[in-house]
């Protein structure tokens, strides 16, 4: 049969097109600034890690031990409020050898490709992961299932962040 | 609830970057589809449409600016947003405008322009991240995807090579579509040899950044019989979400879409999915996500899908051709327009419209889905003739 797809309209523009100056383009630039309250259950998170310590909170109901901590466990719905110390071990869920930077353009010769990994805690329930970074490691020596520990800042650096845990790194 | 069916369909091209405006861009593919069914916008009782994230564009309430564009004015009009899901998601919002009795026609209109976002429209994504526990990492968009596309690789032991496989086929088919973007066919070799981005996702792993819209016409039984011979039936509908702690999913299944899935094939009566659907539009803004979706949406076994795709199942002349539209990979990704792209697909196909890429042996059910937010929603609908 016959087709009968129906487009119209989406006219490609070239970069010359724009460049010639022969379609107009107006720039705007936004600049947002914030501050978050980072919450109930992140807060006591934030500040355990500015201790060295990982903290997760235990549901009532179905017994997860969960990362990130939570005011409530989103699956059953009811308070979460049990906090159980963590170990700062864990094991590669999966990674990735990132060679591009947040806005897509590629990291610099000689810079180190960003290794990002979902790390499975150890202590907190089967599957419960946070993502992270390793580092002190060969980016073609990572393998899915390798242990890893996480490698902190020196205390007076922390701040009471994500980021008072430098990276992961691997373990025997 | 009543019968609905989709009665007409259009769409622009998807472009790399577009002169038209997001809102001449929904114009047009509204139009082109009012005219492939001979209505005009009197006929319209209501209007759901759909654009991804506001920052894309730069305007906050993105819908209300567009919602001129898409035949908005002085109608009930309603914005769909839940990101790469929102395509599919505008047919399911529209479908229950229509199926509720309220009214008897609703046109579905999405759009995405993704080119005016500098330098590149993937630094926007980085606000879905938790903005306490994850952002101060400084992660980049493709880490979750090249994250997930390990883990299922790895449990399933596929390879690169592997994943490939569906960005030929699909890339393939979309040199068919006259909506594409594409001029140039690809083999596995140049996939996998192609610029490594972030392991395991390779440059041609990945659909491009796209501008462009699509539409569909929703009418009642009674005025779709009227309209039109061959209206194209909503047999069902669904979506969920799964929760926000993505890095504690079972990244290598798509849970949010299992159960997305089966609502709709219960609606429809569909009890064996994988035998009696016709064509499957699965959504595949990468190329593991097209095989990841089939699993989810219950057209292929876990873990076997790279078989039956080896074994040409979902070539286009198999049991259960793959994207015959081409798909993400193979036509643009125009983040909402391509989902409600692959409704029009099913519409096109079904009616047996499709021209050069028409699916041989008379399709009489589809399915079309998409997939957005934090990896957590999903949004199927099933179509029958």
């Amino acid at each position: 049969m016959k087709e009968k797809v129906q487009v119209s309209g989406g006219t490609g523009l070239s970069a010359k097109d724009v460049s010639s100056g022969k379609i107009f383009v107006t720039d705007d630039s936004l600049d947002c600034a914030y501050a978050w309250d980072t919450g109930v259950a992140v807060n006591r998170y934030l500040a355990e890690l500015k201790n060295g310590r990982i903290i997760a909170t235990e549901c009532r109901k179905c017994k997860r031990i969960m990362l990130p901590p939570r005011l409530f466990c989103e699956l059953c719905y009811v308070p979460s409020n049990n906090w159980v110390y963590v170990q700062d071990t864990g094991v590669i869920n999966t990674f990735s050898i990132c060679h591009v930077h947040w806005d897509a353009s590629r990291i610099g010769e000689g810079e180190k490709p960003h290794l990002p990994a979902v790390i499975e805690i150890d202590g907190a329930s089967e599957g419960m992961g946070i993502m992270h970074l390793l580092n002190e490691v060969e980016p073609d020596q990572i393998k899915i299932g390798m242990k890893v520990k996480a490698v902190w800042k020196p205390e007076a650096e922390r701040t009471g962040s994500i980021n008072d845990i430098k990276y992961f790194k691997p373990i025997e | 609830m009543r019968k609905v069916a989709m009665v007409g369909a259009g769409m622009t091209k998807f472009v790399r970057r577009a002169l038209e405006t997001p809102k001449e861009l929904s114009y047009e593919a509204a139009k082109t589809t009012l005219d492939s069914c001979g209505l005009s916008l009197d006929d319209v009782d209501c209007v759901a449409h759909g654009t991804a994230p506001d920052a894309f564009d730069g305007i906050h309430q993105n819908g209300e600016y567009m919602a001129c564009g898409s035949g908005g004015w002085n109608k009930p009009t309603m914005r769909v947003f839940v990101g790469g899901a929102t395509g599919v998601h505008a047919i399911a919002h529209g479908w229950y405008h229509v199926a509720s009795g309220l009214f008897d026609t609703c046109l579905v209109v999405c759009e995405e322009k993704m080119s005016s976002a500098m330098p590149h429209a993937q630094g926007f994504f980085l606000t879905i991240f938790d903005s306490i526990t994850e952002r101060p990492l400084q992660p980049n968009l493709l880490w979750i995807f090249a994250l997930e596309m390990n883990r299922y690789m790895e449990r399933y032991g596929y390879t690169k090579e592997d994943m490939a496989l569906a960005a030929v086929n699909n890339k393939r088919n979309g040199l068919k579509h006259p909506a594409s973007q594409f001029t140039d066919e690809v083999t596995v070799d140049d996939v996998v040899n192609s610029e490594m981005m972030a392991y395991p996702v390779s440059r041609l792993d990945v659909s491009p950044v796209s501008d462009g819209a699509a539409a569909v016409l929703l009418a009642a039984e009674p005025v779709a019989r009227r309209l039109t011979d061959k209206p194209v039936w909503i047999e069902g509908v669904g979506w969920t979400l799964d929760t926000a702690y993505w890095a504690t999913r079972d990244l290598s299944y798509p849970r949010y879409l299992d159960k997305a899935a089966r609502m709709a094939y219960d609606m429809a009566g569909i009890r064996e999915p994988h035998k009696q659907i016709d064509i499957a539009e699965p959504y595949d803004p990468f190329d593991y996500k097209a095989l990841h979706h089939l699993e989810g949406l219950q057209l292929s076994p876990r873990g076997k899908t790279v078989e039956l795709l080896r074994d040409g199942h979902f070539a286009m002349d198999g049991n259960m051709p793959m994207c015959p539209s081409g798909g993400l990979l193979g036509v643009g990704n125009p983040i909402a327009a391509a989902g409600t792209m692959k409704a029009c697909e099913l519409f096109w196909q079904l009616r047996g419209e499709a021209g050069e890429r028409q699916v041989p042996g008379n399709p009489r059910l589809g399915v079309a889905q998409a997939w957005g937010d934090l990896m957590q929603v999903s949004s199927v609908v099933v179509a029958g003739i």
